[in-house]
């Protein structure tokens, strides 16, 4: 509970909503993050994510602590894939549990947009023309020169 | 000093290698990069990019020690 973990394999949904489940709370709030079959006018057929574990582990767990912190939350937790996703699959879960619904929202919010700014983790997409590419997401950049 | 570079997914693909141990006089994380990226002129410009010591994040500004790791991140897209 209260962790971030990286996984190669497919994310048990059930398992990890269990594992924030807590009858002192009255709100969760659970984010999915799902392979999607196009990106700027491209059609995808599946993504792989290249994840530097040792870093994304510590650096993920920092996020937790953050949210549970900033927000009061009663429990959180997140899990980011690796390896190669098909269409539909889950690359991240961000579970966020609380007394009431705001902080749950706000606390989800918080961890996904995080991961994606800090976290040492690359997609590379398959396109239906045969090309592979690294995604660079503008956003993120910019997230990552202010931290810089 | 003698420190340890490693490139990450889009930074190993440009370069062609994972690692490579170099003899530096570079003072900071971001001084170092501009040497790698003489070496690799394929490599982009670290504006975008993430830099850390030894497992840690870091600032582009932090000063090198004899030793250290420097794990060179191209733009994240985590999610």
């Amino acid at each position: 509970m209260n962790t971030f973990q990286v996984a190669g394999q497919t994310i048990d949904v059930t398992a990890f909503r269990k594992e924030l489940c807590d009858p002192g709370c009255g709100a969760y709030v659970q984010f999915e993050g799902w392979v999607r079959d196009h990106n700027e006018g491209q059609q995808v057929l599946r993504l792989e994510y290249e994840v530097y574990a040792p870093l994304a582990i510590k650096e993920g767990q920092r996020i937790i602590e953050e949210a549970m912190t900033r927000f009061g939350l009663s429990h959180a937790a997140a899990i980011h894939r690796s390896g190669v996703l098909n269409l539909t699959d889950i690359a991240v879960i961000v579970g966020a549990a609380s007394a009431h619904r705001a902080a749950a929202f706000e606390g989800c919010r918080y961890i996904i947009d995080q991961v994606k700014t800090r976290l040492p983790i690359w997609k590379k997409e398959h396109y239906a023309s045969g090309a592979a590419e690294w995604v660079n997401c503008q956003r993120c950049a910019e997230a990552a020169h202010s931290h810089a | 000093m003698k420190v340890d570079v490693r490139y990450f997914a889009a930074f190993r693909e440009a370069t062609g290698i994972a690692s490579e141990a170099l003899e530096t006089g570079a003072a900071t994380a971001a001084a170092l990069f501009a040497e790698c990226a003489k070496r690799h002129p394929q490599l982009q410009s670290h504006a975008a990019s993430l830099v850390a010591i030894n497992d840690e994040m870091a600032a582009w500004e932090q000063p090198l020690a004899d030793g250290d790791v420097v794990l060179f991140f191209p733009p994240v897209a985590g999610g």
